[in-house]
């Protein structure tokens, strides 16, 4: 069911995308990224959530032989991952905004950039947050010794899949 | 999950309340979706007559010229996604799926009950959408902007448009949960020996159009969110620079409507087979128990039901021929959309050859499975038509296409709907439905459906368009307009027997005659147990399955058929 989920939940994004393409090569002018993100941040951003699947895989793999002390570091490791992405990207977000970036406009043309800037980002930075909390659910419990290697398994399944998701985002608004 | 399971099995609800209402019984909530699909399909049916009226005779301006298109769009929609989704996918396959293969209920009933209520206010908030300022939303059923992405458009796009999107966004929700739990259940809890290929027709026509849903509706998620924020937010990602209202520019610009009409059909039209299939497995299953033989080919319908999942996801774009696309991007999507008659035609002609030497029953539920025949080969003519780019183009703004989709979404899944309630009557409410008064039903349906739509077809190729208020208003419409009148009598008629449907519906659940186990000497699982079916449905011990699922001998004539699970019954 988590699988299908996923899928199902992945063609939204894939919606988004396609849409954001769509927009993006119909229209004549488009921002230069270069002048509107800072690389740097944007990489070591996209660095930590790459390492917190990392983390979040060593997890899954103790969940399975029943470490707990493992589970539970590596379940920390990720958590703090995921909020340091959620911190980065809500600076981010203030900085843009505070240069004058808005849903229906945005200093460097093309009004849709911002626009779909925003959603898809806004849309993304919800999934990892409703992965914290997820997460965060799962270290309670498995600091009570309440939770199965399943429930642990389904959890990195679903932060791998928005740390793929990121990957998309990353390449389609950072690095085209 | 199991472990729940097994618990609740021995546990049977006791209030009221949580037996009928709260339940979280597959049963109980598949009977709550069609009695909820019904009420619905009065609705919508009370719409349908309105715009009839108007149609035939336009002089009276029975509505308002704003209110009509509020009418044609909450028809649409409420047919759609609140009745055929709600009666075919949700009801018979919720009552269905863990009956057929031998499960106690579905995988996550918790979630099962969830989606039913949150379908609840889905249907409160369309109903709703009549009474509040400006009236119910006006942009059609699918929704294109700018009308329906800016408030000033027309009257329907305030309020009754937001609260046709927030309808949406519960349905979408609803049929993920429900989608989800289907696939699971089916993938995981079958019973011992039903394999996939032992499953009925029937269930694999679920398995497949859950499938499709969860993969299309996801895009309109998108375009709905996506709408959301151009009509709250300021956003422009639907609406082209230089919009005009009442003399002033707007300040939208740098979006484009077409994406919608993209995002929307690429929902839009696997979601016609989303209802079309179950409709076809609902046929197959009938026309096996009534011509007393296994249907034909049933290995070859799976893998043609396969390619038209695959082939429904790819062709959305002959939803679009009028929109100036790219002749060549056409002539791909014409080529991809005749392709699905391929398979559409086998499942046809497999549904005809099981008719073959076989020594019918012509019962009620028979009937309407030769009618869902019928209405498949003729509708799918007029797709030819309408699937080709050329010809497309002249039949687009007509009635043919409204004859054509009523045909496939309208004829087909009622049929459909109409032989799955008679032939499963008596396994959920533990009576029988009055023969006499379904004959008529039939005749008084199959006659006014058909003789309508065929007219329909007609005057679309006589020029009538849709989407008129008054279509005495043009000229053109002249020669074929006193058609309209022959309709919307034909309408009458049709509405005639529906209620005499509903009269005996309700009598036969309080004063039928009490259904046996298997009255009609079917195959399938769900014959084995009592009727109506118990809480938990198979006692204390889950039946095996030794054999395929339509083991009928046409040769013999004394005992002709064996139930897929023959030891479970003396095994209680």
């Amino acid at each position: 069911m988590m699988w299908w989920f996923i899928v199902s939940d992945a063609l939204l994004f894939a919606g988004f995308l396609a849409s954001y393409g769509f927009n993006r090569l119909a229209s004549d002018v488009w921002p230069d990224r270069t002048q509107v993100f800072h690389m740097n941040f944007i990489v070591a951003m996209t660095f930590i959530l790459i390492s917190s699947s990392a983390t979040m895989a060593t997890a899954v793999a103790a969940a399975s032989k029943r470490d707990r002390k493992v589970i539970l570091r590596f379940l920390l490791l990720t958590l703090l991952g995921g909020i340091c992405f959620l911190g980065m990207q809500a600076f981010e977000w203030t900085a843009l905004i505070r240069q004058g970036a808005r849903l229906d406009s945005n200093p460097w043309g093309a009004p849709a950039f911002s626009a779909f800037f925003f959603m898809i980002t806004g849309f993304h930075g919800t999934h990892v947050l409703i992965g914290v909390i997820i997460l965060a659910v799962v270290f309670n419990m498995a600091r009570k010794e309440k939770c199965t290697a399943e429930g642990v398994e389904l959890a990195g399944l679903y932060w791998h899949f928005v740390d793929l998701v990121w990957v998309f985002i990353f390449g389609s608004f950072y690095l085209l | 999950m199991i472990l729940s399971q097994e618990l609740h099995e021995h546990h049977e609800p006791a209030g009221f309340l949580r037996k009928y209402i709260f339940s979280t019984d597959h049963k109980v909530i598949g009977i709550q979706y069609l009695l909820t699909a019904m009420f619905m399909a009065l609705v919508a049916a009370f719409l349908a007559i309105l715009i009839r009226i108007q149609q035939a005779w336009p002089e009276t301006a029975v509505v308002a010229p704003e209110t009509y298109l509020s009418l044609v769009t909450m028809h649409g929609t409420l047919m759609v996604f609140f009745v055929i989704s709600l009666a075919l996918v949700s009801a018979f396959g919720n009552f269905l799926i863990p009956l057929q293969i031998g499960a106690r209920d579905m995988a996550y009933p918790f979630l099962n009950m969830l989606s039913y209520w949150v379908i609840v206010p889905a249907c409160l908030l369309m109903i709703a959408s009549f009474f509040v300022e400006g009236g119910a939303a006006a942009a059609g059923w699918t929704a294109y902007p700018p009308l329906s992405a800016l408030k000033e458009a027309v009257p329907g796009s305030g309020l009754g448009q937001t609260l046709w999107l927030l309808g949406m966004a519960l349905f979408i929700a609803s049929f993920t949960m429900g989608g989800l739990n289907f696939l699971t259940t089916i993938l995981n809890l079958r019973t011992k020996g039903m394999s996939m290929m032992r499953l009925p027709l029937v269930v694999w026509t679920f398995l497949i159009s859950t499938i499709l849903g969860l993969l299309s509706f996801p895009a309109l998620t998108a375009a709905a969110i996506m709408l959301l924020l151009d009509r709250h937010a300021g956003t422009s990602f639907f609406m082209p620079a230089g919009i005009v209202i009442g003399e002033k520019v707007l300040s939208h610009g740098g979006g484009t409507p077409l994406l919608f009409q993209h995002l929307f059909w690429f929902l839009g039209h696997p979601e016609v087979y989303v209802l079309v299939l179950p409709a076809v497995g609902i046929a197959f299953e009938v026309i096996a128990a009534f011509a007393r033989r296994p249907p034909f080919g049933y290995r070859i319908s799976v893998y043609a039901l396969l390619v038209i999942a695959f082939l429904s996801m790819i062709v959305w774009g002959h939803h679009m021929f009028t929109s100036g696309m790219n002749p060549y991007v056409g002539e791909y999507f014409s080529t991809a959309t005749v392709l699905i008659t391929v398979p559409f035609a086998v499942l046809g002609l497999n549904l005809i050859a099981s008719l073959w030497r076989g020594r019918l029953r012509l019962q009620t539920p028979m009937l309407f499975g030769l009618g869902i025949i019928s209405a498949i080969g003729t509708g799918g003519l007029g797709g030819l038509y309408l699937g080709t780019a050329a010809s497309d183009i002249y039949f687009h703004e007509t009635y043919f296409v409204v004859g054509h989709f009523h045909f496939m979404i309208g004829t087909v899944t009622f049929f459909a709907i109409f032989a799955g309630i008679y032939y499963w009557f008596p396994k959920m409410f533990g009576r029988r439905m009055s023969e006499r008064l379904g004959m008529i039903h039939f005749w008084l349906t199959i006659i006014p459906m058909f003789s309508a739509f065929i007219l329909m077809h007609v005057q679309g190729i006589g020029g009538n368009l849709r989407r008129t208020y008054d279509p005495s208003s043009y000229a053109f419409n002249e020669p074929v307009r006193f058609m309209h009148v022959w309709i919307t009598v034909l309408t009458f008629v049709l509405s005639a027997g529906q209620i005499l449907f509903l009269v005996n519906f309700f009598w036969s659940l309080l004063f039928g005659r009490k259904a046996e186990d298997n009255p009609w000497e079917a195959t399938t699982l769900e014959w084995s147990v009592s009727s109506p079916a118990p809480h938990g449905n198979w006692g204390a011990e889950l039946p095996v399955v030794e054999s395929g699922a339509y083991s009928y001998d046409p040769s013999s004539s004394d005992k002709d058929f064996l139930l897929q699970a023959p030891s479970w019954k003396t095994s209680q």
